[in-house]
């Protein structure tokens, strides 16, 4: 209530600190109902447990594990046995060290993915919608545009390019060109859902009243719109972490990935591709991670879906 | 209608040429393709200018690219540059890489579609059965999986299963190395022995990674019209379960997966790089690879013009088919 | 089983069927069971339908009112519960399959939904699901029941019924919608019709047309109607009886004069004072204290309780029946309704001062007749378009 028009003419103010109150007390309700519905959800309760552990293994694991991923040389392709749980590499290097820093760096990718993602998609959906007009159709053209472009160009631009390389740390650390990289080319179905609810949402009656009471656009689309398509934007942020694990995986394994001496999962398993007969767990570890990591935000996904939204459960009275 | 189509692809010039640009623009970032040849051993100043005048990379940017898109409106889509490779006409390599990539999804999108339907109609109306949590259990395992780990792990399996027939005296039978060059020989029982042998595993990766999708997307659009108000009405009325599931539900639900499907199968034309490249398909998602770890400009720019053709005119097919499946949508 | 079955005001149809029931409810009622606990949403509802009666069931949403409708169709989710008795023509309903409903709905009780944007199929036109419908139950061809079709939509009164018939329900305003949603309910000549809110999404002026519209066919067909709304002014001007329903269960019932004029529960009361009436000009419309029960954790004893400005002790803690009060075919759920026959003016028992920052308007006006009601709408639009101009 703070940004009502001109001081002439109001209506007889409405008692807006009351109003807020019962607003955020409505709220904080609503959250508790939907954090109450979620905990119900079996596979994503256990699917965030295990989401959780794979945190604190990712960024807690190296400092607490009796190997550093830089010791080699502890004796080449050992398989998995009380010292070396997950085995050794070709380097006889230790397979939890090297895995606990493949985690951590697939999780920084797909974290900076899915934020990239959203701000990008949310904001340029968000315009498009409410704006419509000249605004609408350029953003449009422009979310064709870049799916028009052939999906790995900017990627090989960004790991080829001498200039950008050197750029991002001339040791050839790429892993966040990598993550800025995804993210640039993740942000259009988000941008797509968000425009065609802000369409919608931005004909309905309280933005209409909002608009009424002299709010501006950026209040009208930050505070009235967009709070209302918040559970759509939770969910596929949570969506593009796992998509964003598996599209990293897939761009390391035709070699415009994160390169040497960056690692992630995908990478590990892309170097460990021919081993897969006669080393086996040399891949199926960071192979058993991907999918741990991926299969547990999907269902986080799908719980806060289900919580946000349990229309096919309820019934009407 | 056809004036909507014919306005429709006009706004996509614009879109190509734009794209082009940038497309032209990037692979002109990625560097030099010459660069390598140049270090490769000492050449003379004579050699690298008359290399430079051959690819016409002696000439600036923006002419490179004007000349380009003159003999690309004029059906030449120039050739290959990189010094020996240099000189393939980029039309007719693409055009191969085509019909291969073709000859691969088709089967696969038509499979991954009828079974994804199938099992998201079904997972629909028997909600929280045991068959709905089967599906979407197996769907949530594909979406989480790594394609290329799927297809690396099937094709270990084809190298066993090969190796375990020929132990009991058959035939290997999985062909991981991509259709034989000069097509399918000997009896027709033979030629589909190899035919399905080539075609099994790539298709499979294929369909998994789509199944899940079309699996997931109509079992979640058969849900809310089997909800709805019009279904319950048809319900009112004494129509029968099956009727109001499939002349209500199913028909209102097929509006969303079409036009899913079709930005989907739009979009596959662009070849499937990961399957390609590991049952070593020479497909366009090959071929683009290639190009790009070659540094081929005009290999890159063919692809990108085709592939680009077919999102939007597939694009056009899915706003025409949501016409068509919803009278409330007008195309003017 | 039923210790109070009404039979008040006996209508004969205009065929002359008297006595004869069509539809007979005797305690149902209709649990959900949830993640959350189980939603009681219908307890202990009985009523009977003649042959061209009409019963209206009021009360706000949340009551149990649509539940009750949908499961006399047969339509409510698998999972819910459901106990007690519906009987169509002596034919039990409840514990009957899908398809062992089927010729029941739509040929002997037929539904109106309350609404008709949704309700509709968007994908086909009006004459094919109105042709639908009467497939659904007459053996013949599509030529013929197409003829059907266009004679309902002519019945209801569609102008132009030929051609409207071909035409997409987009094509259709609101009001015509419900029209056809009408003629939908009555291509089949049901015994019972039942129209769940069915003028609560239209305009004032569209909901009398389509309120005379149904009492049009219920004269022609001697269908016995349930209205189920939550407008008393619906009820008031075209039902024979009322039901009023609170928290899943009926709490007063009686003829529509006894109920208007007699309360004997004070939800009625409450509900009755919330109506704007000319009447009241210069007085405020005085709206219930507090919000309806949740049907998950009713209150103890009468579910109106915690709301109620005459409960006593026992009303919190005994749930009462549904019993007749000291009129006769007036029946109320209350342990108060002896003394709120007492009470002379019993709408000033929700009197309160809450709501609302300007006073009733209408009293301004009557007091003071010189009071400027309206800007002048030139000067505010002028005004509008300059506070619109810097912002955009």
């Amino acid at each position: 209530m703070t940004e009502i028009g001109s001081p002439v003419a109001q209506p007889p103010a409405p008692p807006s600190a009351e109003v807020s109150q019962f607003d955020s007390s409505a709220t904080r309700k609503q959250w508790q109902v939907i954090l109450r519905r979620f905990l119900r959800h079996r596979a994503a309760v256990i699917g965030f447990g295990i989401f959780v552990v794979l945190v604190l293994f990712a960024f807690l694991g190296g400092a607490l594990w009796k190997y550093d991923f830089t010791q080699l040389s502890l004796g080449r392709y050992k398989p998995p046995s009380g010292d070396h749980p997950f085995g050794t590499d070709r380097l006889g290097g230790d397979m939890v060290a090297q895995t606990i820093r493949g985690t951590q760096f697939s999780l920084q990718i797909a974290l900076i993915v899915a934020l990239m993602a959203t701000v990008i998609g949310v904001v340029l959906g968000a315009l498009a919608g409410y704006l419509r007009g000249w605004v609408d159709t350029v953003i449009s053209r422009f979310t064709d545009l870049v799916l028009v472009l052939p999906p790995f160009i900017i990627a090989a631009v960004l790991v080829r390019n001498s200039f950008v390389v050197s750029v991002a740390g001339g040791g050839g650390s790429n892993w966040l060109i990598v993550a800025i990289y995804l993210g640039l080319i993740s942000w259009m179905p988000i941008a797509r859902v968000i425009r065609g609810m802000v369409l919608s949402l931005r004909e309905k009656e309280f933005v209409e009243a909002a608009h009424a009471l002299g709010a501006s656009t950026p209040r009208i689309v930050f505070r009235h719109i967009l709070p209302n398509a918040v559970d759509v934007i939770i969910v596929n942020a949570t969506l593009t972490v796992a998509q964003a694990v598996l599209l990293e995986a897939a761009l390391s394994f035709i070699g415009l990935g994160v390169q040497s001496p960056d690692t992630s999962l995908g990478l590990m398993i892309s170097q460990n591709k021919n081993e897969l007969t006669l080393h086996p767990w040399l891949f199926f570890i960071p192979f058993t991670f991907i999918v741990l990591i991926s299969l547990s935000v999907n269902f986080i996904g799908d719980g806060l879906r289900d919580a946000f939204d349990p229309r096919q459960k309820r019934v009407k009275a | 209608m056809f004036r909507y189509i014919i306005r429709r692809l006009l706004i996509s010039i614009p879109l190509l040429i734009v794209a082009s640009f940038l497309c032209f623009g990037l692979t002109n970032a990625m560097g030099d393709p010459l660069g390598e040849w140049k270090l490769q051993k000492p050449r003379t100043p004579a050699e690298i200018s008359l290399a430079y005048e051959r690819t016409g990379y002696n000439k600036p940017f923006l002419e490179r690219y004007v000349n380009w898109a003159g003999d690309f409106v004029t059906g030449d889509w120039g050739e290959s540059v990189v010094p020996g490779n240099a000189g393939k006409p980029v039309k007719e390599d693409l055009l191969k890489s085509f019909v291969v990539t073709l000859r691969l999804i088709i089967g696969a999108e038509i499979i991954a579609l009828a079974l994804g339907m199938a099992v998201g109609v079904i997972g629909a109306v028997r909600q929280y059965s045991i068959f709905d949590y089967t599906a979407t259990g197996i769907a949530f395992a594909m979406f989480s999986m790594p394609l290329f780990c799927v297809a690396l792990v099937l094709k270990a399996g084809g190298i066993q299963l090969n190796n375990w027939l020929e132990s009991i005296g058959g035939d290997r039978w999985i062909i991981t190395a991509g259709p034989p060059g000069d097509g399918f020989k000997g009896s027709f029982g033979h030629q589909l022995f190899q035919y399905s042998g080539a075609y099994i595993l790539p298709t499979i990766c294929l369909i998994v990674i789509q199944f899940a999708l079309y699996s997931r997307f109509q079992r979640a659009s058969m849900l809310e019209t089997l909800n709805s108000d019009y279904v319950r009405t048809a319900q009112a009325k004494g129509v029968s379960q099956g009727r109001a599931i499939f002349k209500h539900a199913f028909r209102n639900a097929l509006i969303p997966i079409i036009t899913v499907s079709s930005l989907n199968i739009g979009a596959s034309f662009g070849g499937a790089v990961i399957t390609e490249t590991v049952f070593g398909w020479s497909g366009m998602g090959k071929f683009l690879v290639e190009a790009i770890t070659k540094l081929e400009p005009y290999q890159v720019l063919g692809f990108m013009m085709v592939t680009a053709v077919f999102i939007i005119v597939f694009n056009l097919i899915a706003d025409i088919m949501y016409a068509f499946l919803d009278p409330r949508i007008r195309l003017d | 089983m039923s210790g109070y079955d009404v039979t008040v005001a006996q209508r004969s149809g205009p065929d002359g069927r008297t006595g004869e029931k069509l539809l007979r409810v005797e305690n149902l009622s209709v649990d959900f069971p949830t993640d959350d606990g189980t939603v009681h949403a219908v307890r202990d509802v009985s009523f009977t339908l003649g042959p061209g009666e009409v019963l209206g069931v009021v009360g706000e949403s949340g009551s149990g009112k649509s539940v009750s409708s949908m499961a006399i169709m047969g339509l409510l989710p698998k999972t819910a519960v459901i106990g007690g008795s519906i009987k169509f023509k002596e034919r039990e309903l409840v514990g009957l399959t899908y398809k062992q409903m089927q010729p029941v709905r739509g040929n002997g009780v037929a539904m109106i939904f309350q609404d008709p944007m949704t309700s509709l199929n968007p994908v086909y036109t009006v004459g094919w699901q109105l042709a639908e419908a009467y497939k659904a139950h007459h053996d013949v061809s599509k030529k013929a029941a197409w003829a059907k079709a266009v004679e309902s939509l002519e019945l209801v009164g569609i102008p132009q019924p030929d051609r409207r018939a071909a035409q997409y329900p987009h094509e259709f305003s609101g009001g015509m919608r419900q029209r056809v949603m009408i003629a939908m309910a009555v291509i089949n000549d049901p015994d019972v019709i039942i129209a769940d809110e069915p003028t609560t999404a239209l305009d004032v002026t569209v909901q009398a047309q389509i309120l005379d519209t149904l009492l049009r066919i219920r004269d022609e067909t001697s269908a016995g109607i349930v209205i189920i709304t939550h407008d008393l002014g619906v009820v008031a001007g075209m039902v024979d009886r009322v039901q009023v329903m609170y928290g899943g269960t009926v709490v007063e019932q009686g003829t529509v004069d006894e109920v208007f004029e007699a309360q004997r529960m004070p939800y009625t009361v409450g509900l009755i004072g919330s109506i704007p009436n000319p009447q009241m000009l210069g007085k405020r419309l005085t709206p219930i204290k507090g919000a309806p029960p949740s049907l998950m954790n009713l209150p103890p004893g009468c579910s109106f309780s915690p709301r109620c400005p005459i409960a006593v002790d026992e009303c919190r803690t005994v749930e009462p029946l549904l019993l007749e009060t000291d009129r006769h075919g007036h029946f109320a759920r209350c342990h108060r309704s002896a003394h709120l026959a007492t009470i002379p003016n019993p709408q000033r028992l929700f009197a309160h001062d809450e709501i609302g920052v300007v006073e009733n308007p209408a009293a301004l006006t009557t007091a003071n007749p010189g009071i400027p009601v309206a800007e002048d709408l030139a000067a505010v639009e002028r005004r509008l378009h300059q506070e619109e101009s810097p912002t955009s």
